[in-house]
């Protein structure tokens, strides 16, 4: 499925706004096929890195090659070989799904034999065309998602971007949503460029990039990835934590994190460790738990922080009311 | 021989669309701007009922109003068998292309606000295309209204020819499209809908007012004398004024009291009409240069 070629390739992209540096120093290579995620919290600099691949954005230093083209010097060319899915709602919803679809026909040029081909086929492919005729407004987030999914391909893009495309979007949806993006790839060979920070989300890409305050910290297959950890993680709960941690440390030879009034360690073998630690230790056990590492591992490793997911959440809800109410107003 | 069955399924992509020829895109953008524009125009048929209720409301109830009293004036009333309501009833016309217009053309505002303006300016597409296409649809809405205007003239007791018909079709579309460049030109440079109230109050009044609409500019204190002159509306509504009024038998002199005039001097209808385009195409140009300026 992934080809040789490659199809994104950036060089020490660097984006600068006044004094804060959004990214810094980013280089990548994408391939034709490839299914990509981009990794990381809120401002880690990924929706900054996706604007300058999609040439909404101008790189301060470094350079980037978009389907063989320099984004920085024939733009309109690059965009018309791109598929943009936006982090905010895009479509006009006093038109239908299929209005939506064939302005973007329009504006992008699809030739006028291939238009109504082209939309049916998308329309088919995103399970839209019974409610094709309806006004958007009357559509659920996840059909509003996979319109303007079925319209970034339209044009048949040789890359489609999406910026946290299941971003509010409830759980059921968001598999959904990437069950067609699969589907997609599958029938149609394009590279899909993603970000998100949604952790569980990014284990479906075939590589993905962690991304933590404007530079890549890792790359690689989400299996790679896990391997870095080294080994199973465990997690223990004591009444007398510090107790505990230092007996850890003497008798089994590894060094606890605290974390949330729990005791975390990486072992490389957790079904050796955890009898061990059970038979070794004096001080009371409440409950430990053993699990394959997961990219939430992958980055607390690399970060020393963990992705805020409850910020996330806020965010999400603030944006569900958004949308809620800017339904309504409409 | 065995018929090949339809592929359902995307062609590879592999073979990418031909290379486009801009200027043709160009152009594609702008008819589909504009056709989205009158699409969303007629979908929205409360918003074309309710925006004939207001000038419907200046001509009965304000024009009646001031029909009566004054019908004892010197230029409406029985001595020249010419009543107020007959004068005012082209302003109104204008009025309705006047406030259509930019509001019509402002809906870049809107547009932005809900995210659809992402839309169109990523796409591979010169951003003037979008100035225009917005314009035109704005140009297109407007004249609509106007006209649809005409079908009240019975009511009023102004008598239309079919010449007279077909002289305002122009005479609108050129106030519809100086004002519509107007507007975009306001959106281009307005981030959210929080300045929409200060146009309307601050520019669109002001410039309805003053533009000839519902009184004559003649005899005027010196200062709305010359802000009367500046409102490009009164360019726009006074061809309007003559082309009606010339129907309706009044002496050309009597017309010519009436209209607009600069330091004594009336002004001829294709001079008028070609202020109104000269305006409406550096509002455009400036909305262009605005527009590619944007991020």
């Amino acid at each position: 499925m992934i080809g040789t070629e490659v199809v994104i390739q950036a060089q020490g992209l660097f984006k600068r706004y006044g004094k804060l540096e959004a990214v810094r120093g980013i280089d990548l290579e994408i391939h034709a096929g490839e299914i990509f995620g981009f990794l990381g919290p809120n401002g880690a600099g990924k929706s900054t890195t996706i604007s300058i691949l999609c040439t909404l954005l101008k790189p301060t230093a470094g350079s980037a090659q978009v389907a063989g083209i320099d984004v920085a010097h024939d733009p309109a060319r690059v965009r018309q070989r791109i598929g943009l899915v936006f982090q905010d709602p895009s479509l006009d919803d006093q038109l239908t799904g299929r209005e939506n679809l064939e302005f973007h026909a329009w504006i992008y040029s699809v030739p006028a034999a291939l238009r109504r081909q082209r939309i049916d086929q998308m329309l088919d492919l995103l399970q839209l065309s019974d409610r094709a005729g309806s006004q958007v407004r009357t559509y659920s987030g996840g059909m509003k998602r996979r319109l303007e999914i079925a319209r970034g391909m339209l044009h048949q893009p040789q890359i489609l971007f999406l910026d946290e495309p299941t971003l509010g979007l409830d759980p059921q949806t968001r598999r959904n949503i990437w069950t067609h993006l699969n589907d997609l790839r599958a029938r149609t060979g394009v590279t899909i460029f993603m970000t998100t920070h949604y952790m569980d989300e990014a284990e479906y890409c075939d590589r993905i990039g962690i991304i933590d305050r404007g530079q890549i910290v890792a790359l690689g297959t989400p299996d790679q990835l896990k391997a870095m950890v080294g080994g199973d993680v465990v997690t223990m709960t004591s009444t007398q934590p510090e107790a505990a941690a230092g007996e850890i440390q003497q008798l089994l030879g590894v060094t606890p994190a605290a974390e949330n009034g729990s005791l975390r360690m990486e072992v490389p073998d957790g079904k050796a460790f955890v009898p061990r630690l059970v038979r070794e230790l004096t001080v009371p056990v409440d409950t430990i738990s053993l699990r394959r590492p997961s990219l939430d591992d992958v980055f607390l490793k690399l970060t020393g922080r963990a992705i805020r997911d409850e910020e996330a959440g806020t965010k999400d809800q603030m944006r569900a009311m958004a949308s809620r109410w800017m339904g309504r107003r409409r | 021989m065995s018929v090949k069955a339809q592929v359902a399924t995307p062609g590879p992509i592999a073979a990418p669309l031909a290379p486009v020829d801009t200027r043709l895109a160009s152009l594609r953008a702008i008819y589909i701007i504009w056709y989205r524009d009158l699409l969303r125009y007629w979908r929205d048929r409360w918003r074309l009922v309710a925006s004939l209720a207001q000038p419907l409301l200046f001509l009965i109830v304000f024009g009646s109003g001031l029909s009566s009293s004054l019908g004892r004036g010197t230029i409406f009333g029985s001595s020249t068998g010419f009543s107020y309501i007959q004068f005012m009833y082209p302003g109104i016309i204008g009025m309705a292309i006047l406030f259509t217009a930019i509001f019509g053309a402002m809906s870049i505002v809107w547009d932005r606000e809900f995210g659809f303006l992402k839309e169109v300016l990523v796409a591979p597409i010169d951003r003037s295309s979008v100035a225009i296409g917005k314009a035109l649809g704005g140009t297109t809405q407007a004249m609509i209204q106007g006209l649809i205007l005409l079908v009240l003239a019975p009511f009023v007791g102004v008598k239309l020819s079919l010449l007279t018909v077909l002289a305002m079709v122009p005479l609108a579309a050129v106030l519809a499209f100086g004002l519509s460049s107007f507007g975009v030109m306001l959106a281009s440079m307005m981030k959210s809908l929080q300045g929409f109230q200060v146009v309307m109050n601050f520019l669109m009044m002001p410039m309805f007012f003053l533009s000839g609409a519902l009184f004559p500019l003649t005899g005027l204190p010196g200062w709305m004398t010359v802000l009367t002159r500046i409102d490009p509306a009164s360019y726009g509504i006074d061809p309007l004024r003559r082309v009606v009024l010339s129907d309706s038998g009044l002496p050309s002199a009597v017309i010519d009291r009436l209209g607009l005039t600069i330091n004594g001097q009336v002004l001829a209808i294709p001079l008028e009409a070609g202020v109104m385009l000269a305006f409406g195409a550096v509002m455009l140009g400036i909305a262009v240069v605005m527009f590619q300026r944007r991020d």
